[in-house]
């Protein structure tokens, strides 16, 4: 990733900015050239959430070669620190800011009301400004095609669930993967393990075994490492990958995984930021837009499996079916919402209930 | 041939204050040679490293807001270990400031005035003080050791504050996310600096190292405190009471803390969220053996400590190296002013082998 | 027939879980008991687990992983040593860079091993043994650290309390001028004591690398360093008590991870707090009796030494 060579090509033109600021000698306006800076809340590392913005942000620098030029700091804390780092790009250049985890919505609030040439895009929140927009995948169309794949894969009807923490977005996939879960396989179960961590290799494994301990044969998990996979390999069960294609952890159990993409929102946002043609807007897309896509299929999925469920995406895709489509039934049995109609996005974003097939309560 | 340390009779006054020059010094060097063989320009790395991050105003006010915390936690914790009060729970009883604090903001929320934010910082001060008492009475009540309950302590207390932020504290119109809602205009402390984040905790930090400084040098209860340290067996002759020390230096500890932590969720965060503190607790560990142990020492390791911070960020930003090399430059940039202290009390000497010699 | 399964279940999890723990732990054991407070483990077990990953994948043998996690383990620590034995540093700072320093060397390094699974180390089943109900999984049916774990916990038990080395070894953190006096050189056996501490930290990582979740990822010992050093005082610096600090622990956290999965509505957060809460509060039993942990506690522990010549 940062090999020797990138760096070398990096140093001359470092050099000569770093001349500039120290001489005072006003720097050469590089040819329109974007300036885009990434805010991570982790170490890129090779899979995960802040792994797939950084595929995402090497494929923008890919397809829009010398117009753009990308930095980012990684670990960045959703404390104090977010802000300062952020204004810092903002500062120094940057005319692109995407600030990708939730914790930084306000800090990128506060650093565009003083930057108002600056654009900033935050994923995951939902405060906008006139230099603000916000972009989210609708990661519950790719839970509920995945959901359908453990339907048909499990013998022992429960699936383990590794969970972070019980915000909407975890609970959302939960749901929409007991939707689509139970849609094929109505006796089918969801136990669900909150870690209260986003990465925490042995104790993600830990969640894992135990769930594989009272019956799980399908182990999906919303946390950010490898370790349910690779545990679901080793205890002869499958499993379903977040985030990244994690086949390589588990080449007999990876049935498939929820991924998303952010370069084609990357790719666009910069290019509409150096029309002058960018206006804030909150994106929330999926299957339709390609930002979430299953990983290809294990060997165990059989052909039939697969079909189904890359109809069911094409059906999503064009909008004849939706993930929480009516009848939707609440852990009571009670109907949340009624045959005929599909929930809306504002509910959705808030989701703070289990849906039926879900074992146990929803943690307040 | 060999290198040996011989004990100096007084320890060097002179090296006193030059030892961290020269810690600074093979800093430089191991810098030149880091950043050589990362195919960098060592001039280029040193500089964005050590000054770009400061070149500016709003540069500088970030370093100090960076260094309040640090010098907050630090030099509570340096009175206590200048007593063998062993905390290293800084960052349990930060985060419970912030908490107590916080949660004031949250309760008289649209309902508030100027008495708000003295409350809150008296709260946090205290949030802190109650999370520090914890420990200091399982060691004088039931013997059990400072060292596991305050470290233990730390992690409950991060989870309470995400049990908070995730359940019943959070932002009624957040669409359930984790963190509280903005706090009001009375519950935040006042930027000094137009244009910065330079907040009044600042101040409050300093104003702590000042009367830290007077308290360990001026008063009886210091005194104390650094007898306790030093001999336990005068102490007792002397009648100072051990218990006395370790409540004392828990709670002084614990309410700076506290105030730390009320510092960042009242200052540049302005609500609670599940990230409040980026390790402070732990870091100021360091910093008050850097510093000495002496609050003015201290105050120069915290800004050496800030900038530490903003010069990895800045490496990132400016030279697209990895957050790791920054970890093995900080990291070895502590092995050398720590190393250089041995100069203060020692001199090194080349012998040829004849040990037990020196003339 | 369910429940017992569940319950080897948990008690296997829990050995797993509590054998990282254990090695890091009686490595700091000892070098306490010597007199020196490493607070580095964490750093020393990332070095250990990263060292121990990139052998096995250029090698492709376990054994090699686990030699290569020992000898990074203890260059770490060796470094360590030579800042607060040699140049006596303050040894609380000096263990606190040497985390921030090996969380960053090992990500460093680590950087081109990221995202290269290994085949973990298969579990070692004793022959027949393993094959009993119940106690066959509970006893003879584990990856072979964990054996090792056992078999170094014999073996510090058995030099702190019946060798003459650990006599020797003690008398060091229990004072180090009198026993430099009768002749010791308190200097070496500190640093060997350090250096064992930084083998069985660095064997901790590998465990973590090799076995537990074979990968390499940063940060992979998610503050599992920190909980072994709170281990050491829990046991009141004794051998058999760290075992039963690191299942205790392992124990807690796996239960709560049982409790949840069978479907009861806890707060994840606050069952996150039963371990601690747990540990502290078997602490506070056992240290009420405040002469007996004085006895364990070494003397000189974290004070530095010169002999002045």
């Amino acid at each position: 990733m940062h090999s020797n060579k990138h760096f070398k090509g990096l140093v001359a033109a470092m050099f000569v900015v770093a001349l500039a600021a120290v001489g005072g000698a006003p720097a050469a306006k590089a040819a329109e050239q974007l300036k885009i800076g990434f805010v991570y809340v982790s170490p890129v590392g090779d899979a995960g959430w802040t792994f797939q913005h950084d595929i995402s942000r090497k494929d923008l620098e890919k397809a829009l070669g010398a117009k753009v030029k990308t930095s980012f700091v990684e670990s960045v804390p959703e404390g104090a620190d977010a802000e300062r780092v952020i204004r810092e790009f903002a500062a120094s250049g940057h005319k692109l800011v995407f600030t990708t985890s939730f914790g930084y919505m306000n800090p990128t609030i506060k650093v565009a009301k003083r930057f108002p040439g600056v654009t900033f895009e935050h994923a995951t929140g939902y405060k906008h400004a006139k230099n603000v927009g916000t972009y989210l995948a609708r990661f519950y169309e790719g839970r509920y095609l995945t959901g359908i794949v453990a339907g048909k894969m499990t013998k022992s009807n429960k699936i383990g669930y590794v969970a972070a923490f019980p915000i909407p977005e975890v609970v959302r996939g939960i749901n929409a993967f007991t939707m689509g879960l139970r849609s094929v396989n109505p006796k089918a179960q969801v136990n669900v393990v909150w870690v209260s961590s986003w990465y925490d290799p042995g104790k993600e494994r830990e969640a894992a075994e135990t769930l594989i301990a009272q019956g799980a044969d399908v182990v999906t998990q919303h946390t950010d490492s490898t370790a349910p996979v690779q545990a679901a390999e080793d205890k002869g069960v499958y499993a379903i990958g977040y985030h990244s294609d994690m086949s390589k952890y588990g080449k007999k159990a990876h049935l498939t995984a929820a991924t998303h993409y952010w370069g084609g929102h990357y790719i666009a946002a910069a290019k509409a930021v150096m029309a002058g043609t960018w206006k804030s807007q909150g994106i929330w897309g999926g299957i339709k837009e390609g930002m979430i896509k299953l990983a290809p299929y294990g060997p165990a999925v059989p052909a039939d499996v697969r079909a189904l469920a890359d109809a069911k995406g094409k059906e999503i895709a064009s909008g004849k079916l939706h993930p929480f489509q009516g009848p939707v039934k609440d852990q009571s049995g009670k109907v949340r919402i009624p045959a005929g109609q599909t929930m809306s996005d504002k509910d959705m974003l808030g989701f703070k209930w289990y849906v039926e097939g879900v074992i146990g309560e929803l943690p307040k | 041939m060999q290198l040996r340390l011989e004990p100096r009779a007084m320890p060097s006054k002179w090296l006193r204050y030059s030892s961290p020059l020269i810690a600074l010094a093979l800093t430089l060097v191991f810098g030149v040679i880091l950043f050589s063989a990362l195919g960098q320009n060592p001039a280029v790395a040193l500089y964005t490293f050590f000054i770009r991050p400061i070149g500016t105003l709003y540069g500088l006010s970030e370093l100090c807001i960076k260094a309040a915390p640090l010098l907050l936690c630090a030099v509570g914790l340096a009175i206590g270990f200048r007593g063998n009060v062993w905390n290293i729970g800084a960052e349990g009883q930060l985060t419970m400031g912030a908490i107590c604090g916080g949660g004031l903001a949250l309760a008289f929320y649209g309902d508030e005035g100027p008495w708000l934010l003295p409350l809150m910082i008296v709260g946090g001060g205290l949030g802190g003080m109650a999370w520090g008492a914890i420990p200091a009475f399982l060691k004088t009540r039931f013997n059990a050791n400072e060292i596991l309950t305050s470290l233990m302590l730390t992690y409950v207390a991060i989870q309470v504050l995400g049990y908070l932020v995730h359940g019943p504290w959070r932002d009624p119109e957040g669409f359930n996310f984790p963190e509280t809602r903005l706090f009001g205009e009375d519950a935040l402390l006042p930027v000094l600096i137009e244009g910065t984040r330079f907040h009044f905790g600042v101040v409050l930090a300093v104003l702590a190292a000042m009367i830290g400084w007077v308290f360990v040098t001026r008063t009886f209860a210091g005194f104390q405190i650094k007898v306790v340290g030093q001999a336990m067996a005068a102490a007792n002759y002397a009648g100072y009471s051990g218990n006395r020390v370790v409540w004392t230096g828990f709670l002084i500890g614990g309410g700076l803390a506290g105030l730390a932590g009320l510092g960042e969720v009242a200052g540049p965060m302005g609500q609670l969220n599940p990230t409040i503190s980026p390790g402070y607790g732990f870091a100021a560990i360091i910093v008050a053996f850097l510093g000495r142990l002496h609050p003015a020492g201290v105050l120069l390791a915290s800004l050496l400590m800030a900038l530490m911070y903003l010069g990895g960020e800045s490496l990132q930003m400016n030279l697209n190296l990895p957050l790791a090399i920054t970890g093995v430059f900080q990291g070895t940039l502590l092995f050398f002013v720590l190393a250089s202290d041995v100069f203060i009390r020692f001199r090194v000497k080349l012998v040829h082998n004849v040990p037990r010699t020196a003339p | 027939m369910a429940e017992i399964d569940t319950i080897v279940a948990i008690l296997v999890a829990t050995m797993r879980a509590g054998t990282p723990l254990l090695f890091a732990a009686l490595g700091e054991l000892i070098t306490e008991k010597a007199g020196v407070l490493n607070l580095g483990i964490e750093g020393m077990m990332l070095v250990g687990a990263v060292a121990g990953f990139i052998a096995m994948v250029l090698t492709g043998s376990p054994l090699i992983g686990v030699l290569a996690a020992m000898a990074a383990g203890m260059a770490m620590s060796g470094l360590f040593g030579f800042l607060t034995l040699t140049l006596m540093a303050n040894q609380v700072a000096t263990g606190l860079a040497l985390t921030i320093f090996g969380v960053g060397l090992s990500a460093f390094v680590g950087l081109g091993y990221i995202g290269n699974p290994i085949q973990g180390l298969p579990g070692l089943a004793i022959p027949v043994l393993g094959d009993i109900p119940v106690l066959g999984s509970l006893l003879f049916n584990h990856d072979p650290l964990v054996y090792v774990s056992l078999v170094l916990l014999a073996a510090v038990t058995w030099f702190l309390y019946r060798s003459r080395a650990g006599l020797i070894l003690r008398a060091v953190g229990e004072s180090h001028e009198a026993a430099h006096a009768i002749g010791y050189s308190v200097l070496k056996i500190r640093y060997l004591a350090v250096l064992f501490g930084g083998a069985t930290s660095g064997i901790a990582g590998a465990y973590l690398s090799l076995v537990y979740t074979p990968q390499w990822a940063e940060n992979m010992t998610a503050g599992r360093g920190w909980i072994a050093l709170a281990l050491v005082v829990f046991a009141t610096w004794r051998p058999a008590r760290v075992l039963l600090g690191a299942y205790l622990f392992g124990g807690i956290t796996i239960m709560g991870l049982h409790v949840q999965a069978a479907g009861f509505a806890i707060s994840s957060h606050l069952v996150a707090t039963l371990p601690y809460l747990a540990t502290v509060l078997v602490l506070v039993l056992i240290s009420r009796d405040a002469t007996r942990i004085k006895l364990n506690a070494p003397a000189a522990l974290g004070k530095p030494f010169h002999s002045s010549g």
